[in-house]
């Protein structure tokens, strides 16, 4: 089962690669992972998707504690909680894909008319797929995205 | 007031209070070595070789009770050293080990003797520190001693470039450490400690089953005991955990695991209540994991949150200090003022006296010989009123050890068992020296690990030391050979030597006492020489049976009622 994991670090170097390290020493799979400094810049947070059954997921949550920087851990995946990921995608300009990717909600941020343009979407992680799959894949010259960043739903917030 | 980096070294250990290090100067040490030469708070023990000083600060850790402290040089220094760091980590020994590193502006052009060891050692340490400022120099040491004794605790590198040993700053001494993301938990769930109790109570087969956690909680031995004989409970130790009772208590039922006693493995197999007590479910003692206690409610206690409902799930988990958690429990057992069930207890008595009956670790010795391995640990038990201090390297011999020397306390066996490191017995019994100068020290080892550290014999020569090196000498890798001949049909691939030195020579030139024992008669006058006023170590090379195999067993994949007796 797919799990979205929120982690508050020390914001010191070395700390990516303890958890990257973490994840395939004990064979976890990390599917995506995203990682930026927070408000208070001694602390960094990380949003990372994985895979596994309950007891997996359990060991993941409490080796990534273990990890001597690691600060707080929270499996947000069983909470009432919002993914965000955007994508970039270069896209060849041709016929309607321009007007499509606008309609769908696209913004676009750079365009050479008859040549190409970046549509930039932001959205749930369904959402991303579906604008991604919408575009005739003949016509993406590259595409960016980013693994999506989490948050529990209600006022309570996770921080330090 | 400003020091450099190699004197600000000095001063933190000294302040740490640390006692002995064990270490191997080289070029990116050479400001640290420096002024440990101006200094006298400290000895520096000189090993030879980088692995033998981090088995040595296990060794010294695990008798005196304090954290372990070696220091190498970089590149080949410190990548000779990760055996021994993660041997510590994963047998639980604070050790906290201090490597060379190029000079910082060097760092990362492949410079000579460069190596990544923070890289390199991040896996095999509980953590790791490169140290890029002479300013956060002791603030990182003492972090890093924290995080090696506290919690569960670990080996912790602090990597650090030899500029920085002559770069100078204020010394600040931080008097405390606080990290926020490091905050181990010491005292048991006091909700979970009355459930643990009232299962206590109300089990008519409990099982109490002791690790290495007992070793780390200093004390925490009296406190099992006390709780085995008011809850009239029977008590098995892992490897790690052997003398966490006294082996000739009547609660204590041996060892449990692959060679473990019959009727450790059987109770464990038939008990209702399992108490781990600072053990981890390593697979060497569940053996099958869906057939381990199969009718058991298991407790768990454990330091380290990650070791509960990793290999078998735990009904009552309770994270905390053993030392601590066992005190709560007690106190909660006087405050309940309830009784065991009495009548169940006896008939699992009847039934564990019945296992017991098969002396499953008997054997035969037959006067003319040849030396059976268990005779000799037995002798050796003996000659030393089980007072020894016992190392081990890995193999058939530390079973035998592990089965028939016969601990009265913690403390006493040292021996390498998560990563099962050849070559950790010698060094170990280099730092047990160090800190139990005036006691027995015995190491028992094989033909094959001997030999994975023997250059430590100079190190017990140099400093005096009057260990007492018991070699049971088959000429086989005796454990490998075992295995090929349970479960490869004989084929003896490349588990038996075609040359093995002259040991009893090989140790005369070292500086000690060889003697070769072919006979129980010249076993006996080897002890007598080996335990009586000798000034420096002796190494008995013991000719023993050559293809004795460690019995019981339970196979690799079997359950542990599934035990093969002989």
């Amino acid at each position: 089962m797919r799990h979205t994991i929120t982690i508050l670090v020390e914001n010191e170097f070395g700390v990516l690669t303890r958890i990257a390290g973490l994840f395939s020493a004990r064979g976890y799979n990390i599917e995506t992972l995203n990682v930026a400094p927070t408000l208070d810049e001694t602390v960094s947070r990380l949003t990372l998707v994985t895979h596994g059954d309950d007891k997996i997921i359990e060991q993941i949550k409490k080796q990534l504690n273990k990890l001597i920087p690691v600060i707080k851990v929270e499996d947000i995946s069983h909470m009432v909680h919002l993914e965000r990921g955007m994508l970039m995608l270069k896209v060849i300009d041709a016929g309607d894909l321009l007007k499509a990717a606008k309609a769908a909600g696209a913004k676009i941020i750079d365009h050479e008319s008859g040549n190409y343009f970046i549509a930039e979407f932001t959205g749930a992680p369904e959402e991303v797929d579906a604008f991604l799959a919408s575009v005739d894949a003949e016509y993406i010259i590259e595409a960016s995205r980013t693994g999506p960043v989490g948050m529990r739903r209600g006022s309570k917030g996770f921080v330090v | 007031m400003q020091m450099t980096g190699a004197e600000i070294f000095v001063e933190c250990l000294k302040r740490e209070g640390v006692e002995v290090i064990f270490g191997y100067p080289g070029g990116a040490v050479l400001p640290i070595y420096d002024a440990i030469f101006q200094q006298s708070h400290f000895k520096h023990i000189l090993v030879r070789h980088e692995q033998a000083a981090l088995h040595a600060a296990n060794g010294y850790a695990r008798v005196s009770g304090k954290c372990g402290v070696s220091l190498v040089t970089s590149g080949p220094g410190a990548t000779n050293a990760i055996t021994g760091l993660a041997d510590s980590n994963a047998d639980s020994i604070p050790n906290v080990c201090f490597t060379g590193q190029v000079p910082l502006p060097m760092i990362g052009t492949d410079a000579f003797q460069e190596a990544d060891i923070v890289g390199i050692t991040r896996s095999a340490t509980k953590h790791n520190f490169l140290v890029k400022n002479v300013e956060d120099l002791a603030l990182i040491i003492r972090q890093a001693f924290h995080i090696a004794t506290t919690g569960r605790p670990g080996s912790v590198v602090v990597d650090i470039p030899k500029d920085l040993g002559f770069a100078k700053c204020d010394f600040v001494w931080p008097e405390e450490v606080n990290m926020r993301s490091y905050q181990p938990k010491t005292s048991g769930h006091a909700g979970q400690i009355k459930k643990a109790v009232r299962a206590m109570l109300k089990a008519k087969r409990p099982m109490l089953y002791s690790g290495g956690g007992i070793m780390n909680a200093r004390g925490s031995a009296a406190l099992l005991k006390t709780l085995a004989h008011q809850l009239n409970a029977p008590v098995t130790n892992t490897l790690m955990g052997l003398g966490g009772i006294p082996f000739d208590d009547k609660h204590f039922v041996g060892m449990l695991g692959m060679h473990g006693t019959y009727e450790a493995n059987m109770a464990v197999s038939h008990c209702d209540l399992l108490v781990s007590i600072g053990a981890r479910f390593d697979d060497r003692v569940t053996g099958r994991l869906n057939a381990f206690a199969p009718d058991a409610k298991v407790i768990h206690i454990d330091v380290d949150p990650t070791s509960i409902s990793k290999n078998v799930d735990a009904d009552l988990p309770i994270v905390g200090d053993v030392g601590i958690v066992l005190q709560q429990i007690l106190d909660e057992l006087s405050h309940q003022g309830g009784v065991p069930d009495l009548e169940a207890l006896k008939l699992w008595w009847q039934q564990i006296d019945e296992w017991r009956a098969k002396d499953s670790l008997g054997f035969e010795q037959s006067e003319e010989g040849p030396i059976k391995p268990q005779t000799v640990i037995r002798k050796v038990h003996e000659i030393t009123k089980g007072n020894a201090i016992v190392t081990t390297d890995v193999g058939q011999h530390q079973m035998w050890a592990a089965q028939h020397y016969g601990f009265k306390e913690p403390h006493k066996f040292l021996t390498s068992g998560g990563l099962g490191t050849m070559g950790y017995g010698l060094p170990a019994a280099v730092g047990a020296a160090m800190a139990a100068p005036n006691e027995p020290i015995v190491v028992f080892t094989g033909d094959a690990s001997i030999q994975m550290c023997i250059q430590e014999l100079a190190t017990a020569y140099q400093y005096r030391q009057k260990i007492v090196v018991v070699l049971l000498n088959n000429a086989y890798m005796g454990m490998v050979r075992q295995w090929q001949e349970m479960f490869h049909e004989s084929r003896f691939s490349h588990s038996y030597f075609d040359s093995l030195p002259d040991f009893a020579k090989l140790a005369e030139a070292y500086g000690g006492v060889g003697i070769t024992a072919d006979t129980l008669d010249e076993l006996d006058k080897a002890l007598e020489v080996a335990f009586g006023s000798q000034e420096s170590f002796v190494f008995i090379d013991v000719a023993v049976a050559k293809e004795e195999n460690v019995f019981p067993m339970v196979p690799a994949g079997a359950a542990l009622n599934e035990m093969v007796l002989a």
